[in-house]
């Protein structure tokens, strides 16, 4: 890849398109849940394009752009208007979608991320709104199929466009990008991330030019991309195949390509020559408008601590280094877990090593999410107390939360790893005893004149002296023993 | 004089004192349907079964006194572009032959909860595009008054509905004149509220930011009532105004002295027949002698308003119209291969001539690089429009002129000419792009054909239209005047 990237440079921009979280659809009152509702349960006259049907805007997916927007740095226009973008298909009821040209929400802004420790900063040119379409279900090969069913309970799904500036400059760059840009949209709770379902998607604009040159090269488009690895792979894979071309002379074609991941290559789907023309036009079936400047300062008093601004207080409250800090603030639940170990009493570093270590490395085997685990805050916190205390060694520690990452309830394990850390062998237990009698002489002597409270004080001091790892029912018999 | 004469007001007071049944006025209406209907032809559906029991219904509710509104039992006719739940909808069209709505238009719903009869879906002009009711995906519709002639479009089956006794009041829709010009060609009174007045929740969209639906009556009485029905605030139309309604009845009555009434010197268009500008020219001075001051006043920018239409309006329409690709209901053509023959053969042969020729209009106005020359360039045009209003009502409180200037053409005499049959439209399309409202009255007969005063009014002033409309109404007789269909009848 070197080589490469001293002749050419790679120029990517990318557009990413996040369902909004709401319940209800953009235009009409359905329900948002197209994953498991039966094929189109969720729709009515104006999701499904009928006669006469009109759009009426969903306030809350407005509200979710313009959060966005604020998140990523974009301003807001006081103006903005819906516009129809016309084509033909059959997952489009109205022949048009209900999307934003040259008024959107929100342009001018940008994302700061990192690769391996070094800043990076991509300008984002918009975020705008609009319509999901229906989802086609070939029965066979989309070639051979000889017939197609639609489900439209997707149909009009508030979907948010987030357009980067061509400002990335390999893969590297753009995977960290949506990864950034994803924690991002979690952390604001407008999207939930899902890339494999497609509730998170991105196509990527990759092209090369000589290094040194500030014209762009040509431009090809990259889809089909459903996760971070994808996206890397398609990209790099890009750069090599438009090495290739242009280094045996050839031209580039303007044109879309998918990213097959099995086969680990992009296949050319359509070419750019024939530019499908949108006739994008001001949506008159709703009015323009208003972003009022009282709602806007309202939605971004209602923002959370960000990502960027949650690390850097990681690193300034906890001593983490920068890059532990990135990685736990890469979503919302890792920092959420993190914090609140660090609440219960966990130490900082310590809970911050596990979570990045062992925790990270079984949930991404299982390609699961930390909040999806068992295990919660507390469990680890008393782990680590356990390790803290010396009664739990590393390898014991290991062993454990495994155990308890495995078990569909942590607390056995958990418990186990508490007695095993006991000390229990009579030998070692002896000399505490020995101790507490000959430091407490009254007590001795009171439990000798028969007062059995006397003999739950002089354990607790020897549980006090052990700092709670002796076991107290050897304690109550070697107490008995020796006084009598 | 039968029940299928009368008007909304009289026939609501005799519901009322139980005079007659909802039940036997609606089979007045439908025996005079069942008399002329094959000679106006305009009715595209008859809904026979649904009125009878709306009626029994409203029978009811007269019976118990209880919630008796102006439009209980009163037989009505909607323009087939209107939704109604489970009754056949088609927009004059064959590509939505049997399409049978799941949901009702507003309008319908407010009709329906004031105890309103259904008669059946009017005739039109496919997707309300025509002057003329030839371009109907099914049939043309006779006018009452002469059946070689055309009733005018696109509501064209609504006013002869009303003009014959197949309906004692019906709604249409104007989007560049089709409730007022074949109000005027028929004889009866027609209005085109304010845009936004009211919902376009259910209508079947021509050209979504013209559209508006309205009243066709007899006389302007029962356009107050009726459009006091169905107008107002609708959550479903974002477009609709939020503005309250006024009782329209209540100003009626108030006349025109001391009103100042604009005659714009732009719509007496070339072309417009003498005997049609003589009436017009009777009626101002008609007004006149009722104590209105009248003063020519200017809107300079009339003659574009065609042109402008004819770019805003097709626009619009070719992406309305994209939903229609046979995919999920209506038409559906047969034997395609692939899925782009399938849009291609189902178009080809579900749209009419004159619907390709508008899609096909609005497609290239839209186009890439032909956007600002044409779309956004109309759009300006339309602003210089509504600027125009603006400053002719700082002078005069409404407007006055012709609503066509013709009289009803013979059927076939504008078939093979777009541009002529386009400028029917001439002086009332500045209405639709002014974003002001209109009402056409009867003012006479030219050559035993009715003519059409048109009286326009600001931005929500329906009530000051419907006021000036009821001042001429008063003091003539030209709106008792009965078709031949109707009055043979009596």
């Amino acid at each position: 890849m070197s080589a490469i990237a001293t002749k050419y440079e790679v120029v990517v921009g990318l557009e990413v398109h996040a369902q909004v979280l709401t319940q209800s659809k953009m235009f009409c009152g359905c329900s948002t849940d197209y994953l498991t509702a039966p094929p189109n349960a969720n729709t009515c006259p104006v999701c499904l394009g009928l006669p006469g049907s009109l759009p009426v805007i969903n306030r809350r997916a407005v509200e979710a752009t313009i959060r966005t927007a604020l998140a990523l740095n974009c301003e807001i226009p006081e103006f903005s208007k819906f516009d129809r973008k016309n084509y033909f298909y059959p997952d489009l009821p109205k022949g048009y979608q209900i999307s934003q040209y040259d008024l959107p929400f929100s342009r001018r802004g940008h994302l700061d991320f990192d690769v391996r420790g070094a800043p990076c900063r991509c300008g984002i040119t918009r975020v705008h709104l609009e319509e999901d379409t229906g989802k086609l279900l070939h029965e066979g090969a989309i070639h051979e199929a000889q017939s197609s069913l639609v489900n439209f309970n997707r149909s009009g799904v508030p979907l948010m466009e987030i357009v980067s500036e061509p400002d990335l400059r390999s893969a590297d760059e753009a995977r960290e990008y949506v990864m950034r840009l994803r924690a991002i949209l979690q952390y604001i709770g407008v999207n939930n991330g899902d890339m494999e379902s497609g509730q998170l998607r991105c196509d990527a604009n990759v092209s090369l030019r000589p290094a040194g040159s500030s014209e762009l090269g040509t431009k090809v488009e990259v889809k089909n991309m459903n996760s971070f690895r994808a996206i890397h792979r398609a990209i790099e894979y890009e750069v090599v195949r438009q090495t290739e071309v242009l280094d045996s002379g050839g031209r580039l074609t303007q044109e879309t390509r998918g990213w097959n991941d099995a086969r680990g290559l992009t296949v050319s789907q359509r070419t750019k020559e024939f530019a499908e023309d949108y006739r994008y036009f001001p949506e008159p079936d709703l009015p323009p408008l208003d972003v009022s400047r009282h709602w806007v300062e309202e939605i971004r008093a209602g923002l959370p601590e960000l990502p960027a601004a949650r690390r850097e207080r990681f690193v300034a409250a906890y001593g983490l280094t920068p890059y532990d800090a990135s990685l736990l603030t890469s979503t919302r639940p890792m920092a959420e877990f993190f914090e609140e170990t660090v609440r219960l009493g966990g130490p900082a570093k310590a809970s911050a090593n596990w979570i990045l270590g062992d925790f990270s490395r079984l949930l991404n085997a299982d390609h699961k999410e930390i909040q999806e685990s068992s295990i919660k805050p507390t469990h680890l916190q008393q782990l680590l107390h356990l390790v803290e205390t010396g009664g739990l060694s590393g390898k014991m520690a290991k062993q454990t939360f495994d155990a308890m990452y495995h078990a569909p309830d942590p607390a056995p394990a958990l418990a186990e790893a508490k007695g095993s850390s006991q000390i229990s062998g009579d030998a070692e237990l002896a000399g505490l005893v020995d101790q507490v009698i000959a430091e407490n002489a009254k007590s001795v002597a009171d439990f000798k004149a028969g007062k059995e409270q006397a003999l739950k004080f002089l354990i607790g001091q020897a549980m006090k002296l052990s700092r709670g790892r002796a076991n107290p029912q050897r304690l109550d018999a070697l107490l008995r023993e020796k006084i009598v | 004089m039968k029940l299928f004469h009368r008007t909304i007001r009289d026939l609501h007071q005799m519901l009322r004192d139980r005079e007659i049944s909802s039940v036997e006025l609606t089979q007045s209406v439908l025996d005079q349907i069942q008399a002329v209907g094959d000679r106006t032809k305009a009715y595209l559906l008859v809904t026979k079964e649904l009125a009878l029991r709306q009626a029994h219904a409203a029978d009811e509710r007269l019976r118990s006194k209880r919630d008796v509104r102006p439009m209980t039992g009163i037989p009505i006719a909607l323009k087939d572009v209107l939704c109604v739940k489970e009754v056949a909808s088609t927009a004059g069209s064959k590509i939505l032959k049997g399409f049978t709505p799941p949901y009702s238009a507003t309008v319908v719903e407010r009709l329906e909860a004031e105890g309103a009869v259904f008669l059946g879906k009017t005739n039109c002009d496919e997707f309300a595009m025509g002057s003329s009711n030839e371009n109907s995906g099914y049939w043309p519709v006779h006018n009452p008054w002469g059946l070689d002639r055309v009733p005018g479009g696109s509501s064209g089956g609504s006013a002869a509905a009303v003009a014959s006794g197949e309906a004692i009041a019906a709604l249409g829709s104007d989007t560049g004149g089709s409730i007022r010009q074949p109000a005027a060609l028929t004889g009866i009174v027609g209005l085109k509220p304010t845009y936004g007045r009211v919902s376009r929740y259910g209508l079947i969209a021509f050209a979504s930011s013209l559209d508006q639906i309205g009243p066709m009556t007899r006389d302007v009485v029962d356009s107050a009532l009726l459009l006091q029905a169905i107008a107002g605030h609708d959550p479903r139309d974002s477009t609709s105004s939020p503005k309250p309604v006024p009782d329209y009845l209540a100003t009626l009555g108030d006349g025109v002295k001391g009103m100042r009434l604009g005659v714009p010197k732009e719509y007496f268009v070339a072309g417009m027949e003498p005997a049609v500008e003589q009436s017009i020219r009777d009626a101002i001075r008609l007004l006149e002698q009722q104590g209105a001051s009248i003063e020519e006043v200017s809107l300079p920018h009339s003659d574009v308003a065609l042109p402008a239409y004819y770019i805003i309006a097709p626009a619009e329409a070719s992406s309305n119209l994209a939903r229609y690709d046979g995919v999920r209901y209506g038409y559906q053509a047969e034997g395609a291969r692939n899925l782009i023959e399938e849009y291609m053969l189902t178009r080809q042969q579900g749209f009419g001539a004159e619907v390709k020729r508008r899609i096909m209009l609005g497609t290239y106005a839209l186009s890439s690089g032909y956007y600002d020359a044409y779309y956004l360039q109309a759009q300006k045009v339309r602003t210089l429009i509504i600027d125009d209003f603006k400053r002719a009502f700082t002078k005069v409180d409404a407007l006055l002129g012709a609503t066509s200037p013709t009289v009803a053409f013979p059927l076939g005499a504008k078939t093979q000419d777009p541009v002529a049959m386009y400028l029917n439209d001439i002086i009332t399309i500045p209405a639709n792009l002014g974003n002001v409202c209109a009402i056409s009255v009867p003012c006479g007969l030219a050559d035993g054909l009715p003519v059409g005063l048109q009286v326009i009014a600001p931005g929500f002033r329906e009530d000051l239209a419907l006021r000036i409309a009821f001042a001429f109404e008063a003091a003539t007789e030209f709106h008792k005047a009965q078709s031949p269909l109707m009055g043979a009848a009596a």
